[in-house]
């Protein structure tokens, strides 16, 4: 299932790699892409989140929001991006994305779909401490519906924050662990409106704000904001909401520091 | 399946190049400068020239024109409907009994409504459209809009033999639309065996702006006010009936009219053509499908009786422009169902109250029946006497009442 694919053209590659690993590539995309499929539940939370980003990204690089390209010229690295639900869109906003997974399949997926939609987005099937190890830096981290899945939660947000060029930003979505977001994320979404295969996510590891906080500050950065985001059955959407016990999302500063070293 | 025809790739082609369809086009183009538009019609170059209706523009419809533009070339041909009588009657009563009156200011100055020769609406929105750099295509039929999912795209087959791909497709192709069948989206549909005779009259004095409604035994007779001493009529009858009227001499025509229309604004004569429109109620099953959204009349066909189907339209144009702008500036994938299923809970609920709205009304007043007349009279009376409810029906008239209304109609910036 791993897939030799280096830094080698679009071209040679699909020539070398065979027919059925293609087609199998492209029916995933059409998966993870399929707004009334298996990952519905992302596409539904997709909007506020990137809501969330941009405004708050805009208003942090003085940026105008509400144009075309708000992102234009920043370098974003989104961790953990899967077949590229927030890639491509974040690209579309003007931001020069990475796009990292640790699956070199929702890589393959991830680059089919971009071909397609004629996005141009930077994906590659690597860790977060293999790019901190390469030395690359960011304007922007998103850590999306990440840390809840990482084994050793103060490693992986030091290893992200160590990449933040100074004035940067990093966001962090993911869920409490309190015992509604344990009723309502896990039993309610897994088991009762089966949103998400059941396994999805294990109560010991959801992450409190403060478990967040305590890495993030003591690698330099500040907390400069914090949301709760809830769905409204009504409506049948997300919005942010003060309450924090369930989904969360939180944004991280690293100061333009005094004597700067503009990496 | 190498063709020799060309294939041509838009961020979003609307079928259909009414009032609807260009409101879409302009408000998303407006706002959105850098997504491309296409607007294809199968009527020949020239022939909206030759729609002799008008059309009663609300108040919010009006607020959305003037914020894209529009209105300044428009306000010229526009009359303002300046108050509204209701009467409950039969043909040929002389003296009609006025159940309601509004006075119809939504603001100081902002009359609830304004008349419009549909081609002088047309006319501007095409200028506008042009100026905006939207391509208006005439004589070009769709004869095939099918999706590609994996590009991400529907493709749109013309006559012409020429494909247009798109990431969203915007059925704005009217009552029978030939994009929603081929979407293969169903509608609810039903007919009341009545038919509105559309025409235009010229009076010997004027009409200072009164709207007035009767209601009659086929159904309801309005008179709405044009400029230059004319008003625009919309005249419900049994089908047969109408179909009989319309084909009937000049001479036999007027004077079922004048028998209607009463000589409150002296002697009337015929000042334009006139047609007989099958009514019926019809709404679709879906609005949006994946890379497709309707709008317009193509979404729903509703009564006349409450001058409401181009607001409901126009009220269509201003969410789809709302909901598909927001979802572009933040790179989301504009045709997607995710995106447009936020259009459908808009408007389709909306939509559906004003559907029922207008088929009961119908109902309890297309006929002469004694204790209905009694109760609905008893109503409008009521109604009359209480000034909070009769300016929430005024709100309501101008587009301007409930939730949620889409930025444009509130004459704001998406």
């Amino acid at each position: 299932m791993t897939i030799a694919a280096e830094d080698k053209n679009g071209d040679s590659r699909q020539s070398s790699i065979d027919q059925a690993e293609v087609d199998r590539f492209s029916a995933l995309a059409r998966e993870w892409w399929n707004p009334t499929g298996k990952f519905k539940p992302l596409h539904k939370f997709n909007p506020v989140r990137l809501t969330y980003i941009r405004d708050q990204a805009s208003l942090h690089f003085g940026r105008d929001a509400r144009s075309s390209k708000p992102l234009q010229g920043l370098r974003v690295l989104d961790i953990g991006c899967g077949g590229g639900l927030l890639s491509e869109p974040m690209a579309r906003m003007g931001a020069e994305v990475v796009g990292a997974d640790a699956s070199a399949t929702n890589i393959e997926v991830a680059k089919i779909h971009a071909a397609q939609s004629g996005v141009s987005v930077d994906y590659r099937a690597v860790t977060a401490e293999q790019l901190a190890a390469e030395g690359e830096t960011f304007d922007i981290i998103l850590n999306m519906e990440v840390v809840e899945h990482v084994s050793d939660v103060n490693f992986f947000m030091t290893t992200c924050a160590s990449m933040v060029r100074p004035g940067g930003l990093m966001f962090v979505a993911t869920i409490n662990r309190t015992l509604k977001a344990g009723a309502l994320a896990i039993v309610g979404a897994e088991y009762v409106l089966r949103w998400l295969p059941k396994g999805t996510h294990q109560y010991e590891k959801l992450v409190r704000p403060e478990e967040l906080q305590r890495p993030i500050e003591a690698s330099g950065m500040n907390l400069i904001d914090r949301t709760g985001v809830f769905y409204s059955p009504l409506s049948d959407s997300w919005n942010l909401s003060r309450d924090m016990d369930v989904n969360y999302m939180v944004l991280a500063e690293r100061p333009k520091a005094a004597a700067a070293s503009r990496i | 399946m190498s063709q020799p025809h060309t294939r041509e790739r838009f961020d979003i082609v609307v079928g259909g190049a009414g009032y609807v369809g260009l409101a879409t086009a302009v408000a998303i183009k407006a706002s959105a400068p850098e997504l491309s538009v296409v607007v294809v019609d199968a009527a020949p170059e020239n022939a909206w020239q030759r729609d002799e209706r008008a059309s009663a523009i609300a108040a919010a419809a009006s607020r959305m024109l003037d914020h894209l533009g529009i209105w300044s070339a428009l306000s010229e041909h526009a009359e303002p409907i300046r108050d509204m009588i209701v009467t409950d009657s039969r043909n040929g009563d002389e003296i009609r009994p006025v159940f309601l009156t509004f006075d119809g200011e939504v603001e100081p100055g902002e009359p609830f409504a304004h008349m419009v020769p549909n081609k002088e609406l047309v006319k501007a929105l095409r200028s506008r459209a042009k100026d905006l750099g939207v391509d208006v295509r005439q004589g070009l039929k769709i004869t095939d809009a099918r999706e590609d999912t994996d590009l991400g795209v529907r493709s749109v087959l013309l006559s012409d033999g020429e494909t247009i791909a798109a990431r969203l497709v915007v059925a704005a192709d009217g009552l029978h639309s030939g994009l929603r069948a081929m979407a293969g989206i169903k509608t609810v549909s039903w007919k009341y065996g009545q038919s509105g005779i559309v025409t235009t009259v010229r009076h010997e004095r004027p009409h200072n702006g009164r709207a007035e409604e009767h209601f009659l035994p086929a159904g309801p007779f309005a008179i709405l006010p044009l400029k230059d001493n004319r008003s625009s009529l919309v005249w419900t009858e049994r089908t047969e009936e109408a179909d009989r009227l319309v084909a009937e001499d000049d001479f036999v025509f007027e004077a079922e009219l004048e028998r209607r229309f009463g000589h409150k604004l002296g002697t009337i004569s015929l000042a334009g053509g006139r047609r007989a429109f099958p009514l019926g109620l019809t709404l679709a099953r879906d609005f949006v499908v994946s890379r497709m959204a309707l709008v317009g009349d193509a979404a729903h066909g509703i009564h006349p009786i409450a001058g409401q189907g181009l607001n409901l339209g126009f009220k269509d144009a201003a969410a789809l422009a709302e909901t598909v702008v927001e979802a572009s500036r933040l790179g989301l994938d504009i045709g997607s169902v995710s995106v447009l299923e936020r259009y459908q809970a808009w408007r389709r609920f909306d939509t559906f109250q004003m559907g029922v709205t207008t088929d009961v009304l119908n109902r309890l007043f297309s006929n002469d029946v004694t204790p209905l007349r009694m109760v609905r009279d008893v109503g409008l009376g009521l109604v009359d006497r209480m000034p909070k409810l009769k300016s929430f029906f005024i709100k309501q008239a101008a587009g301007l009442s409930g939730e949620g209304a889409p930025r444009l109609l509130r004459g704001q910036a998406i």
